[in-house]
């Protein structure tokens, strides 16, 4: 495989980037922008953004953020929160996005998944899943970070976005995100085995040892870290370091 | 001194993050499809994303094929990246057999679906690989990749590869489950980067510093 990649996400509110606990009680962290670039300088592999509150409002605000941002960011930026056609994933493209993730319209329209990825190619089309766990190794998706419920199970419309032209799979533990208890392996197990594509871990990652086990023990592609770059518990050094100890190849800083 | 260069738009892909970075590292960017910005260019760019025979149609839809094989004969530095440098080979067999610019001898084929062990992986070959010297290529001297030490990562997503004919062609390779992947190619002036040097960090920029002081 290619190296993993170790994906800075950045959760954005209005013109701030934030932090919750199970995608709620949001703290204002700072400048997105000031945030990009250092994890940029620091060797991030990729920079997820995403807009909280996007869906809500019905808007996508992530524009200037995202245009500003490929000013100094060479590397590949996705972006989501509040795209609902094909036309929002052109105007963030021209802004410097090189994929888009998903969830809310692919829910409601599936056929959005299609018509995204027949435009822009599968490789630009990120489906992403908020799972909630609701009893053993099963999990319900929902939208709206965490507040709507689709009654739909993760792993079987994982498969079904992925059948429709979905190239990559966002998968965010709604209860576990924000916890820095460990990511739930069970979910990344299931939905890992469910399908062909590259999935991105996220939500719980609280030690360098987290990454080691998302990877060897769920079969991640990408894990997405927010909390403890924020808070500088942890450095993207250190991260790539102890993955590299535990033998899994990662980009060097 | 500010180089100038032409980023050819025909329809392919994302242009805007080729161009901001050309921009960022000072060279001054035109981006257009008319065949006299290209005899007019002294510095060409090729991007691309998306299948071989659609970007072939629209190239031969604007009427560009006969100035870009006017362009490359003239000696003028060009650099393919990813679909635009596949369409500098012979042919592909992407979605069936399909003919190219046919500047470098070879063939495009899909990526192998197993690593070398049997074991099927992920396609589209996604993410950082490392860049190695092949066995033929002394040094990356005076090339694009003057700035690169071996080893060092850039960033692909492709499903379908060049295979050179010639292996004097191939400038590095990068292995994906330990199946060999033509990098990035090299004949005379003309460079092809099968990965995205405009998403590929500080190495990826040095590869463009290296493209834009291309004499």
């Amino acid at each position: 495989m290619p190296t993993v990649r170790l994906i800075a996400r950045l959760d954005i509110k209005g013109p701030n980037l934030i932090k919750g606990v199970h995608l709620e009680g949001l703290r204002v962290i700072g400048d997105p922008n000031e945030y990009a670039r250092r994890y940029y300088e620091d060797g991030a592999d990729e920079l997820l953004y995403m807009d909280t509150v996007a869906s809500l409002y019905g808007r996508n605000n992530l524009t200037d953020i995202v245009s500003k941002a490929a000013r100094d960011v060479y590397i590949p930026m996705t972006v989501g929160g509040g795209v609902r056609s094909p036309d929002d994933v052109k105007m963030l493209l021209r802004a410097g996005a090189d994929k888009v993730a998903i969830n809310t319209a692919a829910v409601r329209r599936p056929e959005l998944i299609t018509e995204i990825s027949r435009r822009f190619g599968s490789q630009c089309t990120v489906l992403s899943i908020e799972a909630k766990r609701i009893g053993p190794k099963r999990w319900e998706a929902y939208t709206d970070n965490g507040r709507e419920r689709t009654g739909l199970d993760v792993v079987e419309w994982v498969a079904q976005g992925v059948s429709l032209g979905a190239g990559e799979v966002l998968l965010t533990s709604v209860d576990c995100e924000g916890t820095t208890k460990g990511f739930d392996l069970d979910l990344i197990r299931a939905v890992t085995a469910a399908v062909p594509v590259p999935v991105i871990a996220s939500g719980g990652l609280g030690t360098p040892d987290d990454f080691v086990r998302a990877v060897h023990d769920g079969g991640a592609d990408a894990v997405a870290v927010a909390h403890v770059l924020h808070y500088q518990k942890h450095s993207i050094a250190e991260l790539k370091k102890a993955a590299a100890r535990a033998g899994i190849e990662v980009r060097e800083v | 001194m500010t180089s100038s260069v032409l980023v050819v738009d025909y329809g392919m892909g994302n242009l805007y993050s080729i161009g901001r970075a050309l921009e960022h590292l000072g060279a001054s960017v035109q981006i257009s499809d008319t065949a006299e910005s290209i005899e007019e260019a002294d510095r060409l760019v090729l991007p691309g994303v998306g299948a071989f025979a659609d970007g072939m149609r629209e190239l031969e839809r604007r009427g560009l094929i006969k100035p870009l094989k006017k362009y490359i004969a003239s000696g003028r530095p060009l650099l393919g990246i990813c679909l635009g440098m596949q369409l500098l080979f012979e042919a592909s067999e992407e979605f069936g057999e399909h003919r190219g610019l046919g500047l470098l001898p070879g063939r495009v084929v899909a990526v192998p679906e197993t690593d070398v062990d049997g074991k099927p992986h992920k396609i589209p070959h996604m993410g950082w690989s490392a860049l190695r010297r092949p066995v033929n290529r002394h040094s990356w001297a005076g090339t694009i990749l003057a700035n690169v030490e071996e080893g060092e990562s850039v960033y692909f997503v492709h499903s379908f590869m060049a295979v050179p004919a010639d292996k004097s062609n191939r400038l590095a390779d990068a292995y994906y489950g330990g199946q060999q992947i033509c990098a990035a190619v090299q004949w005379g002036q003309i460079y092809g980067c099968q990965f995205h040097p405009e998403k590929s960090g500080k190495v990826g920029l040095g590869i463009l510093t290296s493209f834009l002081q291309i004499e």
